[in-house]
């Protein structure tokens, strides 16, 4: 069993963003990165199937900038095997990251794909379910549990209002949720060991897909602000306020 | 021109959610119709024709429909949508799970969970955990979209006389089965569909504590919600968790219970129209989005709130 691991560089969940002064995009100066916390519990998913002697490798796939290496070392410390990045400076769409990763599927055909169901940055939720139109393979959204046996596969996922059972046949792609797992982090030791682990770096532009973009940000600003109201002191003041001012109970 | 509303429903009733991404629909100006996949789901087809402003209504009946697995559905929704400019979907698990499949099966770009449409190619949609909105146009020849339903007022729900049309578009790729389901069952509302919503956080301490919310949400119509922290913390299941991770919601009420306010929990309930904090700790964050704050001690508060509403 071959596992692929797509991640994906963001700003650190910490962060909070704010957009530019002329409003052309989100101000990302000097703002701290991280991997992309849904990328982490994928990560650790692959590691625990490896652990468990379900899997054999993890490849660490991501498509960005070369400062991308960084969270592909954080991948390898973690416990993926090898790493790869598809060196690009465009800031693609999922569609055009699910086409990249499609040609690293057609490359290293894996068995499964883990991958976060989003990225916190743009919010999309939308390359894992991409790749699978493209591959033409099964998949399960937000995963809360994956039980692979042989060559069964059955994945819990987070559905509105509950939880649904499927089981999928392989290759296959799951998408995490974040109750699956609580990610590890990584020792010392690892993070030196992470530094001799294989690395391939291939130029997007060597896979020969269109991945211009097909949206144009027109503009990214604040979002309305609500006004903060007033303290009350007392319940029944509360109830007074919200039957006579606010008019929301009777 | 024309935009096909990808329905939920659960083969018996149809979801409000679609309502409001109907309306989305005609916001483009667009002849309007419903897809209603599914499995031996006439009665749902039934309700979406009389939605008002809907054109058709699209009925497939299929075994493979049944529990809308994502690769029957969106081969399904993208083998029909050569006629349509525009497919929407509501940002529910089952829109979020089958519409990118749809939209890199047709090479379009998908526009996810849209809050305000500007032009016909045109629209915002909240990034960064709501931190930031973003204005964007499509360039694509055929708009692939998720709709946030609290941003949009649902259509009414009778009044239209759509016609039902039957198709035979069956689409079984046979990858992947559905095993089981557990829904919560509960007598309040949804907490997407609700008017009045009160929410519980990590103040509550535990999960037995949550009983103290349930007698005040009897009397008001109200659902139960919590926050992340409270989920985290195993006090409630995850679907009750309301928040950028859980679900997003705009009740006319929302009563914040022991809720600091992260960022996280914030961007799940801000566009509510009114918000109540009941809160110990005065400096924390919910204050700041609350209409009317109480700083109290919530075992004191609530069991007078509850005895007095």
């Amino acid at each position: 069993m071959k596992i692929l691991v797509p991640i994906k560089r963001v700003v650190d969940y910490n962060v909070k963003v704010r957009p530019k002064s002329d409003e052309s995009g989100v101000d990302l100066n000097n703002v701290k990165m991280a991997m992309n916390p849904f990328c982490e519990i994928a990560v650790e998913e692959a590691v625990r199937l490896k652990e468990s002697g379900k899997a054999e490798e993890i490849i660490a796939v991501t498509i960005g900038a070369s400062s991308s290496q960084e969270q592909l070392r954080t991948a390898l410390a973690l416990g993926a095997d090898r790493a790869i990045l598809v060196e690009t400076d465009v800031e693609a769409e999922p569609l055009g990251i699910s086409k990249l990763l499609k040609s690293i599927v057609d490359k290293e055909s894996p068995d499964l794909i883990i991958l976060g169901k989003q990225a916190i940055d743009g919010d999309n939720n939308q390359t894992g379910q991409m790749l699978g139109a493209l591959t033409g393979f099964s998949q399960a959204t937000f995963a809360s549990e994956v039980n692979l046996d042989g060559d069964n596969l059955s994945v819990t996922r987070e559905i509105d209002g509950g939880l649904q059972t499927l089981d999928i046949n392989l290759p296959a792609i799951v998408t995490t949720d974040l109750r699956l797992n609580e990610p590890r982090y990584a020792s010392l030791p690892n993070i030196m060991k992470a530094k001799s682990k294989p690395l391939d770096i291939i130029p997007a532009a060597d896979l020969g897909v269109d991945i211009s973009p097909r949206l144009e940000t027109i503009k990214v600003t604040l979002p309305a602000e609500r006004e903060a109201g007033v303290i009350v002191e007392t319940v029944d003041e509360l109830i007074d306020k919200l039957k006579n001012e606010a008019k929301v109970i009777s | 021109m024309t935009a096909l509303v990808v329905a939920e429903h659960n083969n018996q009733e149809l979801k409000p959610v679609t309502l409001n991404t109907v309306t989305a629909a005609l916001g483009l100006d667009q002849e309007v119709h419903i897809l209603i996949a599914g499995n031996a789901c006439s009665s749902v087809a039934e309700e979406a024709a009389k939605v008002s402003g809907v054109a058709k209504v699209l009925l497939v009946e299929s075994s493979a429909y049944e529990n809308f697995l994502a690769e029957n559905v969106a081969t399904l929704v993208s083998n029909i949508s050569g006629d349509y400019d525009y497919i929407l979907a509501p940002t529910t698990t089952n829109g979020k799970n089958v519409m990118p499949r749809v939209a890199a099966l047709q090479d379009v770009s998908q526009i996810s969970d849209i809050s305000a449409i500007e032009s016909s190619d045109t629209f915002q949609r909240p990034i960064y955990a709501g931190n930031c909105i973003a204005t964007v146009k499509s360039n694509d020849s055929k708009k692939i979209i998720t709709v946030r339903n609290t941003a949009f007022d649902a259509a009414s729900a009778t009044g239209g006389n759509a016609e039902i049309i039957t198709l035979e578009e069956i689409n079984d790729a046979g990858i992947s089965k559905f095993v089981k389901e557990e829904i919560a069952e509960s007598d309040r509302p949804e907490l997407t569909a609700a008017d009045v919503i009160i929410s519980g956080g990590r103040g509550m301490q535990n999960g037995d504590n949550f009983t103290i919310l349930e007698g005040i949400a009897d009397k008001l119509g109200a659902a139960i919600g919590a926050s992340r922290a409270a989920v985290d913390s195993g006090f409630v299941p995850n679907d009750y968790q309301v928040g950028q991770t859980g679900k997003i919601v705009a009740p006319d009420l929302y009563i914040a219970v022991g809720i600091s306010g992260a960022i996280q929990h914030l961007a799940g309930m801000k566009d509510s129209k009114v918000i109540v904090a009941i809160n110990k700790d005065e400096d924390a964050p919910i204050f700041q989005v609350a209409d009317y704050g109480l700083v109290a001690d919530l075992f004191e508060a609530m069991p007078e709130l509850e005895s007095k509403i």
